[in-house]
């Protein structure tokens, strides 16, 4: 099998992972999904540190790669931070 | 190569937590571990990348991951609830840009090193004009919800075709790229995306914005998925994955509780510069007004109340205020429950998130399908900037455009209050019958200014 179907294959099955994992939350934490999902798309830090990163590259590949660093830095960090505090409101009172 | 496995291992065990991650979200009880599961994975695959060979020099990196960590941790803290839409769209933003100078900066290594392939740049190429869509698309929502832009859909004529001419030339540039693997043509494509995505956007009104914020969600997915074809990188494909199917799934919900296609969503052009009928244009009938105190009156005397909020509650900052109000009417023993449609807000969830924050009770906030039979043993229902959700021709009148949208079913509560800053239609511009029924009344003001005089009246 080639490199790419591979990565297809890894693709498709995950599409449907998703499809079922996200019918399953309940509508009252839409919210809160969309800023987790916003948190864990700051996944592309991984192909921002390997551009920033590459010792061989010149600088403004460099500085490049930095720049998506930062971007992918605010995802993660503002993502989960604001869906940790989002979440912590949502209480059960009891009567 | 054993560095590469343990690399690999690592990235398999961070998809896992991302997976359990958001599947703690299926309820609020485990959704703060569901939260810190996708922490941990993401440690873990922050660690293993930066233990990987393939980085050598730290620099940078540890100079992105504080200036972006600090302005990430800034937004999360101060933003206010009721911005949550903006948060969300500019966060939507900076993955589409990261994306974008992602493949730039693989391009530009790989033809120093002399790597390129055609396979390579159609990923490159791919990932790019998604990435620039959605940059683009995410600035105009976030300019439309923050006010920045008008919120009324902008059209012109020969749109369409326009917006076609343009992702025909994106597709042509991206498959020249591929041949000729040059710089330029790489810039041409994005620089067309990044119009695409812009003129995609603009035309969208402002209350259809559920869709189009979870729409942009989804792209951003796409984007982080392309990006993982690129360097080949299956954590990024899987997680890229898991994003878009959560976008299209919002999507596909927001479209549904409007009984709209998506289709017609892009492609705009629903209301937003409505026609600003008032209450005389409604031919001969009338409506009836109330003041706050008669409404306050009414609440404490019922036994069962039910609240339905939209996005006029949000606007009001209201949600303090509507909690102290349940707050005393409990103390007062009447039953009070929270109905919420699919769309209420700018955002999916939205509304949930607020009345959260006001510290209500999560147990006595219910959707649409859960509550509706509930509204004809109601005693008193309270709309607080609600419109087009509860408007009864979507059920009845076939001519409408909002016919066969799902509704509240507030009409059938035996009384009704709206609290309304005007008479001035919902978003879609049609007319709302339910002002007319003889048990409705209308509480014209700011929804904070009517929950606060209702509060006064109580003690």
């Amino acid at each position: 099998m080639s490199v790419i179907l591979f990565s297809i294959y890894i693709f498709v099955l995950a599409c449907f992972v998703g499809y079922q994992v996200v019918w399953g939350v309940t509508p009252a934490l839409h919210t809160p999904l969309m800023s987790l999902t916003n948190a864990i798309s700051g996944i592309i830090v991984v192909g921002a540190i390997l551009v920033a990163g590459a010792g061989e590259a010149d600088t403004l590949t460099k500085f490049i790669g930095f720049v998506a660093v930062t971007l992918a830095s605010i995802n993660i960090f503002g993502g989960f931070m604001v869906t940790q505090r989002m979440l912590a409101m949502f209480k059960k009172k009891e009567r | 190569m054993m560095g590469a496995d343990i690399l690999a291992v690592a990235y398999l065990l961070a998809a896992v937590l991302f997976i359990l991650g958001l599947k703690g979200l299926s309820a609020p009880k485990t959704a703060r571990r569901g939260n810190l599961l996708a922490i941990v994975g993401m440690a873990v695959a922050l660690v293993a990348v930066l233990a990987s060979p393939a980085v050598s020099e730290y620099g940078w990196i540890i100079a992105g991951v504080v200036i972006g960590g600090l302005i990430g941790s800034q937004m999360a803290s101060r933003v206010e609830m009721t911005s949550m839409p903006q948060l969300v769209a500019a966060l939507h933003s900076f993955v589409g840009l990261a994306a974008v100078l992602v493949a730039l900066g693989t391009f530009l290594n790989h033809r120093a090193m002399g790597g390129l392939n055609p396979v390579l740049m159609a990923e490159l190429g791919i990932g790019s004009f998604i990435g620039a869509i959605t940059f683009t698309g995410s600035v105009v929502a976030f300019a439309k919800l923050q006010g920045l832009m008008g919120s009324a859909p902008l059209q012109f004529r020969g749109q369409h075709l326009l917006n076609a001419l343009l992702a025909l030339a994106m597709i042509g540039l991206t498959v020249y790229f591929c041949i000729t693997g040059e710089l330029w043509v790489w810039v041409a494509m994005t620089v067309v995306a990044l119009l695409l995505g812009w003129l995609l956007i603009t035309p969208i009104g402002g209350a259809d914005m559920p869709v189009v914020v979870s729409m942009l969600n989804s792209y951003s997915g796409w984007a982080a998925s392309a990006t993982g074809f690129t360097l080949q990188n299956e954590l990024l494909i899987i997680t890229g994955a898991l994003v878009g199917a959560s976008g299209a799934i919002l999507s596909y919900i927001m479209c549904r509780a409007m009984n709209r296609s998506i289709i017609s969503v892009i492609f705009g052009g629903f209301g937003g510069d409505a026609v600003s009928a008032d209450a005389g244009q409604a031919g001969d009938q009338t409506v009836k007004s109330a003041a706050p105190e008669d409404a306050s009156f009414m609440l404490e005397n019922a036994e069962k109340v039910i609240i339905v909020p939209g996005y006029g509650m949000a606007v009001a900052q209201a949600q303090h205020a509507v909690s102290e109000l349940t707050s005393l009417l409990e103390e007062h023993g009447v039953t009070v429950k929270f109905a919420i449609h699919p769309v209420a807000g700018r955002m999916p969830g939205h509304m949930n998130v607020l009345l959260a924050e006001a510290d209500i009770s999560y147990d006595r906030v219910f959707e649409m399908e859960e509550i509706n039979s509930e509204f004809s043993t109601a005693d008193v229902t309270l709309v607080i900037g609600a419109n087009d959700v509860i408007n009864p021709a979507a059920r009845t009148d076939k001519g409408s455009p909002i016919y066969g949208m799902p509704i509240l079913d507030v009409d059938k509560s035996r009384q009704i209050y709206v609290i309304k800053r005007s008479m001035s239609p919902g978003y879609a511009g049609v007319d709302n019958s339910l002002f007319y029924q003889d048990n409705c009344s209308l509480v014209f003001g700011d929804a904070k200014h009517v929950c606060e005089k209702m509060l006064q009246a109580f003690e």
